[in-house]
């Protein structure tokens, strides 16, 4: 106690910062690093969550690299990122121009839009899952059948089932971007579209002079937030292709549907924690990587 | 005071002592398993009447969802938590017995020699170096489903008996609508569900080979008999048209809405096809091959001690573990889940054998394998590929039964390595 007191303003300050800060950070180290710092040495064991963990050195990394169906996921993680990010960017900023243009049915648009991304992603999958299948259940196919166009095989394709798949992903993902999109618009101070006028600038010289260069840190965050969210994908790609995870052949896999896949139907956890590892390390390049080159001015 | 202390103190240990000679003569032992309603509702009953015949046991059953089932065992057993009798999958055996999670039932009580004689050959897969680790309380087994309304409309007397009369009856089943989409399937089919089985264990066997050899430890279906067996397999949908794989999404769904006028399933299917209201359905054993040859495929969970039961608690397992395997409980395991009885002497009686849902599992028993799977979901993924490359991928079905047959032997050599 006498210590205590003897410490100066400042440092009591400091003493009480840290009291509080104790509970998160032992919580963080408790539920995340542990497990973090676990996992990485589980990657380098041989372990099937029943046994004794033998040290197995690179064996399961080496198995990753020279695993085919590692590729085919790691691509398909990928073409997740790469064809939803982009995707979702340019489609929410268009809603989001728009109905912040909108006076009408202003709030119920938004609130729609906003729905979506309210709705558990379990639900929203398997009713998309029924939409894509064959006649005589399927939606969209029986529109097609109706109409005398032949079937498309949404689910039950190598080449169409992941963009299948990714679709309501992508539409689950929109209202919180739209959101976060308005939220930018309105941060754009009112001053410079007067001045805009003004001048008698076109529409599109505000749109690409005014209005998306002041919406960069918005956007960052977009994507950063979204190709995290694309890297991670499971649970859309899971429930819609519980019968044959993943499938047809590999073809809408996910690192992440991988890992579980590794670990909890194999059991085979220092296999599914080298995944794991590798997971992480993608996941922090590409989000750096975006940081750096989107902030760069 | 000092003196009222001391009596207080006194009567508090004494109380403790009758308190711990009340536990020493009744024992509550844990038994765990997975949660599926009927089962639990079966187990309830036999730890009541198990209950009744021992007073000085108790068993305390608790249940998980399956998908935390092998997670929890495995966290709780080593701790000294946890069940002294657990269900687990025939499967999983070798996993269990390597990590010292069960130990070998008391020979004394569970003669080996017996049990060989007893019960069905395939549980002698519970049995290794000349002792029996688990026992199972029921066993399930393949049959063909058939819609009787269906069959009824088509004008079809009977179930098929033969492969030939299958594809023949399949095909006066199914329908299409102008634009040929198929709205209605004579058999479901899907290596996803059950076919995998039917395939690996049936077709292949009829169609004059071996799945496996050495134990299942070494793929043998990369022969002529296999690809007869995968071009009859593929031939319904490509050829006969008489199926699809992904028709309304999953087979057992199809049949349930009357879409399909047969389906390949296990005894387990039985109780939800009961709750569906309006399907009128009737089984049959699955159709011999030409040359008259039958096969079927059986799995099963089983019972077994922990190596967390000692003492008294371990012999109390050991009474549990005989209640259960006994031919009482077996009677209403098949009454409530609808599994079908372990022991021939059971599962062969008049009214079983010739009971017109039962019938068909139970006599497919007696010609029954059971795979020793080393990962029974990745070695089925083989076999959904393989079919997977030929219907999508156009590959020659002689090429896509080499890739499975190889990517499993890997799977396989991983595991026995």
């Amino acid at each position: 106690m006498s210590f205590y007191r003897s410490l100066s303003i400042r440092h009591k300050q400091i003493v009480w910062a840290w009291t509080f800060l104790t509970v998160p950070v032992l919580f963080y180290v408790v539920i995340r690093f542990y497990p973090t710092g676990n996992a990485i040495l589980i990657s380098f064991q041989d372990w099937n969550l029943l046994g004794e963990r033998n040290w197995a050195g690179l064996d399961n990394y080496i198995k990753l690299w020279n695993d085919p169906v590692f590729w085919k996921v790691f691509a398909n993680t990928f073409e997740y990122l790469i064809i939803g990010t982009p995707f979702s960017l340019v489609l929410s900023f268009i809603i989001a121009y728009h109905l912040d243009k909108t006076r009408f049915l202003h709030s119920t648009l938004r609130m729609l839009y906003f729905l979506p991304f309210m709705t558990s992603a379990v639900a929203m999958a398997w009713v998309w899952r029924w939409f894509y299948q064959g006649v005589p259940i399927g939606l969209f196919n029986n529109i097609l059948a109706s109409v005398g166009i032949s079937q498309i095989d949404f689910l039950n394709s190598t080449t169409i089932a992941l963009p299948s798949v990714l679709a309501p992903a992508i539409w689950a993902g929109l209202g919180f971007q739209v959101i976060i999109f308005m939220a930018g618009l309105r941060a754009i101070p009112t001053s410079y579209y007067e001045a805009a006028k003004i001048d008698g600038v076109g529409w599109w010289t505000v749109l690409t002079q005014i209005t998306l260069p002041l919406l960069r840190p918005t956007m960052v965050f977009i994507v950063v937030f979204s190709s995290i969210g694309f890297l991670r994908i499971f649970d859309h790609v899971y429930n819609m292709t519980t019968n044959n995870p993943g499938g047809p052949l590999n073809s809408t896999k996910p690192l992440v549907l991988m890992i579980y896949d590794t670990a909890f139907n194999g059991f085979n956890m220092g296999y599914a924690a080298a995944q794991t590892v590798v997971l992480f390390l993608i996941l922090l390049v590409i989000s750096l990587a975006q940081l750096r080159l989107l902030r760069s001015d | 005071m000092k003196r009222y202390l001391r009596t207080l103190a006194l009567a508090g240990l004494t109380s403790a002592a009758a308190l711990m000679a009340n536990t020493a003569s009744a024992v509550e032992i844990e038994y765990w398993q997975y949660f599926f309603d009927a089962r639990v509702k079966a187990m309830e009953q036999l730890i009541e009447s198990f209950e009744a015949q021992n007073p000085d046991i108790t068993v305390k059953m608790t249940h998980f969802p399956y998908a935390d089932y092998r997670t929890k065992v495995a966290a709780a057993i080593p701790a000294g938590e946890g069940p002294d009798v657990v269900q687990l999958f025939y499967g999983w055996l070798n996993d269990y017995v390597e990590a010292k999670l069960i130990q070998p039932l008391p020979a004394d009580v569970f003669d080996p020699a017996k049990i060989d004689a007893e019960f069905f050959p395939m549980v002698q897969a519970m049995k290794l170096d000349g002792k029996y680790y688990a026992l199972p309380t029921a066993v399930r087994s393949l049959a063909l489903f058939y819609n009787e309304r269906l069959f009824k409309e088509a004008g079809i007397e009977s179930p098929p008996a033969t492969l030939d009369e299958l594809v023949e009856t399949a095909k006066a089943l199914t329908k299409l609508d102008g634009a040929g989409n198929i709205t209605q399937v004579g058999i479901t089919t899907g290596m996803t569900a059950q076919d995998h089985h039917w395939w690996r264990e049936v077709l292949v066997r009829q169609f004059g080979g071996d799945p496996y050899v050495d134990d299942y430890k070494t793929v043998n279906y990369n022969s002529e008999a296999g690809l007869a067996a995968l071009k009859f397999y593929t031939d319904l949908e490509q050829t006969h048209k008489v199926t699809l794989s992904t028709f309304m999404d999953e087979p057992q769904a199809a049949f349930k809405a009357g879409r399909a006028g047969m389906h390949i399933d296990g005894s387990f299917r039985i109780g939800s096809l009961n709750d569906v209201r309006g399907l009128k359905w009737g089984v049959a054993e699955l159709p011999a091959a030409a040359d008259g040859t039958r096969s079927n495929y059986s799995s099963y969970w089983v019972n077994a001690i922990t190596t967390k039961a000692e003492g008294e608690r371990y012999d109390a397992a050991v009474k549990f573990m005989e209640y259960i395997a006994s031919d009482e409980a077996m009677q209403v395991w098949l009454d409530v889940v609808g599994e079908l009885p372990a022991k021939p002497s059971v599962g062969m009686t008049e009214a079983n054998a010739n009971d017109p849902v039962f019938g068909p599992f139970i006599r497919g028993l007696a010609y029954a394998h059971t795979t020793k799977f080393a990962d029974e979901s990745a070695q089925r993924q083989e076999m959904v590929d393989m079919v997977g490359r030929i219907t999508l991928e156009n590959m020659d079905p002689a090429e896509s039964l080499d890739v499975a047959a190889k990517a499993e032997q890997l799977k396989l050599d991983e595991y026995y390595k």
